[in-house]
């Protein structure tokens, strides 16, 4: 595959695409899909050769407002409809030409779509995720060819690094700086490693990336791989999520046959392979050191970091592991420069994120901003606010490893170093917001008793401490503990928090100490008069009690 | 990966051991391939019992403390058959916030069993889930693999209600 080649296939596609009057796309990510849009699909397409229109139906993935599933959008009038079932097929193709169905409308001109810049969702709800040539006509593959035929592999790290690109795993170490630190490791041998073990709840981030737009990710590794100098490429994907992985099986075999995967890549000297992985539910695989263990078939236990993973990784060699947006990024940085990237964003962090908006929140699903808007912004704009009249209490980002930021903080922009000022983390994008019935002990309570399962158990201050640690919550939400309780909480906390091996342990404390600093008479109320003030835990004294 | 020639038989004439062995010969039998090779007997088994796990020990050359130690780890490898349906309640954030727990704690004395166990007559299994992704529909539960959003105590008692129809 030439790049003439792949400019060719491009123009082929786009005559092929501008061929036809109309085009319905149909949502067939795993939400929409969940309500039933292959059989809309079907519907439309029956629709449509009774009709004989001159219209293609074409099944696309996220078109991220997932609470108002399913999702069709028309092209190229640019109507969306909202909320389609399978009996509305024949109707909206009646109305193909002429003014569009007023009741199933719904406005891309609401801040839900305004406020929103698409990178890594570029092509989500508009490309048929399980076809090559789509995703070539939509400029696919072309920062690939340009890096391999024009850039040489330092090259490429610099854009990276110019870009300002940081880890969106959550940690936020510099791409840029973790691709020189590989690149310059010796070694014949070198692996890339997409972490794609999505595993902080509520979050969906990589799952909607995964399922459409499966391309953009391979083409991010095979970049990534020839910047470092690694042959081959392992893509570690959750087994919960089997469409993301079907999706992923298909553009790894087309990808090969079209020849930009696998050996002599674009006609040049670079080969680059990549297998997939499955994931056997285990969140602590999402640390790279316990992923690594888990790829090499054993349980997915963490190790002490020095060597990182770049030193030595994967079966002892040099590996870089990216998250899924991460890769996500990098055609687009590679295809417009750096500079472009870092164009947006905020000082220290550049360029968009993906959120997942779920919990007490209108416009639940998926969105990219860039960043540096506010939380406020994003809640009660693009989110569109807390639904049924209630008051917002708190959002919580990061997941088990993050924290709760209260109403008088949410003029704060979302960086990467704002969030862990305030005690939170940034984490893989996960944002649930939650209102008044929701009892901030409770949800301390519940995420520690995430940890407490999901502690690997190799060291003693995670494995213990998290018990313990839920113990203590579980004693005060039950309305039996007293002050020496929490002050005990809270030097266990200090504790897990400094003296944990990886990861999960040192951030376990974490929705705790948010809580605490924030919601600390909630803790109290519990403790001292023996009640929940959101009614939720189940406490000594009877509910009637508060009013 | 070196090819080993040792040749472990399959443990009986069943079809399904040349699947497993299928992906073990894919792999060149290396010991890394342990845990696609569970997945595999899980998704043709069902579950993960003494006789397959040795069977892949074998095969892999690795102790079968170590495939037990693997098969225990992961949340996602069942030790036990299942049962004719399959009910998994997703007690993701999301959900939580919008009352899977209660849901559960419902499901829970109505089945009377807990999660992780299959009703006596082997015709609902009941299990949680960490997170399946579909926060958008939260509450969310899966039943016999298809996502049901939106959840209500109702409609999860009539669902499992025509489960437990003879």
């Amino acid at each position: 595959m030439t790049p003439e080649q792949l400019s060719q296939m491009a123009s082929d596609e786009t005559e092929l695409q501008q061929g036809v009057q109309h085009r319905l796309n149909v949502c067939m990510a795993a939400g929409c899909l969940s309500l039933g849009s292959d059989t809309l699909k079907s519907a439309l397409q029956k629709a449509v050769s009774d009709r004989q229109e001159s219209c293609q139906v074409k099944g696309v993935g996220c078109m991220g407002l997932c609470s108002r599933g399913t999702l069709v959008s028309l092209e190229p009038a640019g109507a969306l409809y909202q909320g389609v079932t399978a009996s509305d097929a024949a109707e909206i193709v009646e109305h193909l030409a002429g003014p569009p169905v007023g009741r199933l409308e719904s406005s891309r001109n609401t801040p839900f779509f305004k406020h929103q810049v698409s990178v890594v969702l570029e092509n989500s709800g508009r490309i048929d995720p399980e076809r090559i040539e789509e995703y070539v006509a939509a400029e696919g593959y072309q920062a690939l060819t340009q890096a391999l035929t024009e850039m040489t592999p330092s090259q490429v790290i610099e854009q990276i690094s110019i870009s300002g690109l940081r880890g969106r795993g959550g940690a936020g170490y510099p791409t840029g700086l973790k691709w020189g630190t590989v690149a310059k490791a010796p070694g014949p041998l070198k692996y890339v490693i997409c972490n794609a073990d999505e595993g902080d709840p509520g979050a969906f981030m990589d799952r909607s990336v995964l399922e459409s737009d499966p391309h953009r990710v391979l083409e991010g590794m095979i970049i990534a791989g020839y910047a470092v100098g690694a042959s081959r490429g392992y893509i570690y994907v959750r087994a919960e999520y089997p469409l993301a992985i079907a999706r992923l099986t298909t553009a790894i075999r087309q990808a090969k046959h079209l020849g930009v995967l696998d050996r002599e890549i674009c006609n040049t000297q670079f080969s680059f392979d990549i297998e997939l992985r499955l994931g056997a539910g285990a969140f602590v695989c999402g640390e790279e050191t316990a992923l690594i263990a888990s790829i090499e078939g054993g349980r997915g236990a963490p190790r002490p970091r020095p060597p990182y993973p770049a030193q030595s990784g994967l079966f002892g060699a040099p590996t870089l592991i990216n998250n899924v947006e991460t890769f996500g990024n990098v055609p687009a940085i590679i295809r417009k420069g750096g500079e472009w990237y870092a164009g947006m964003g905020t000082k220290k962090s550049k360029g968009t994120k993906v959120f997942a908006l779920t919990g007490k929140i209108n416009c639940t699903g998926l969105i990219e901003i860039p960043m540096g808007m506010t939380l406020r912004e994003i809640i009660f704009d693009v989110g569109g606010g807390v639904p049924e009249g209630r008051k917002f209490k708190a959002v919580q980002t990061g997941g088990p490893s993050g924290g709760c930021i209260p109403e008088q903080l949410l003029d704060m922009p979302v960086d990467y170093e704002s969030l862990a000022q305030v005690g939170s983390i940034m984490g893989s994008g996960g944002m649930i917001v939650m209102d008044d019935t929701s009892c901030m002990v409770d949800v301390a309570r519940y995420f520690m008793e995430f940890c407490m399962t999901e502690s690997c158990g190799k060291c003693i201050p995670c494995r213990d401490g998290t018990v313990q640690m839920y113990d203590l919550l579980t004693k005060i939400s039950e309305g039996k503990a007293a002050r020496g309780d929490l002050a005990m909480l809270e030097e266990l906390c200090d504790l897990v928090k400094n003296t944990s091996l990886c990861g999960l342990g040192q951030s376990a404390p974490n929705p705790v100490l948010s809580t605490l600093r924030y919601f600390r008479d909630e803790y109290l109320s519990h403790i001292d008069e023996r009640r929940c003030p959101a009614g939720v835990c189940a406490c000594s004294a009877p509910v009637e009690t508060r009013s | 990966m070196p090819a080993y020639s040792v040749k472990v038989s399959l443990p009986s004439e069943d079809k399904r051991w040349k699947i497993v062995n299928g992906t073990m010969r894919r792999h060149g039998y290396s010991r890394n391939s342990l845990i696609e090779t569970l997945h595999t007997v899980q998704k043709s088994f069902g579950f993960l019992d003494h006789e397959s796990l040795q069977f892949v020990a074998q095969s892999l050359r690795v102790p079968l403390s170590k495939a037990l130690g693997v098969a225990t780890f992961y949340h996602f490898f069942s030790l036990k058959p299942p049962g004719e349906h399959a009910c998994v309640i997703c007690l993701g954030t999301a959900c939580y916030i919008k009352g899977a727990g209660q849901l559960l704690a419902e499901t829970q004395s109505s089945l009377g069993i807990k999660p992780g166990e299959t009703t006596s007559d082997g015709r609902v299994s009941l299990m949680s889930a960490r997170c399946v992704g579909s926060c958008s529909f939260a509450p969310v539960a899966l039943f016999d693999g298809e996502v049901a959003g939106k959840l209500s105590s109702q409609e999860m008692q009539t669902r499992l209600q025509r489960w437990q129809q003879p």
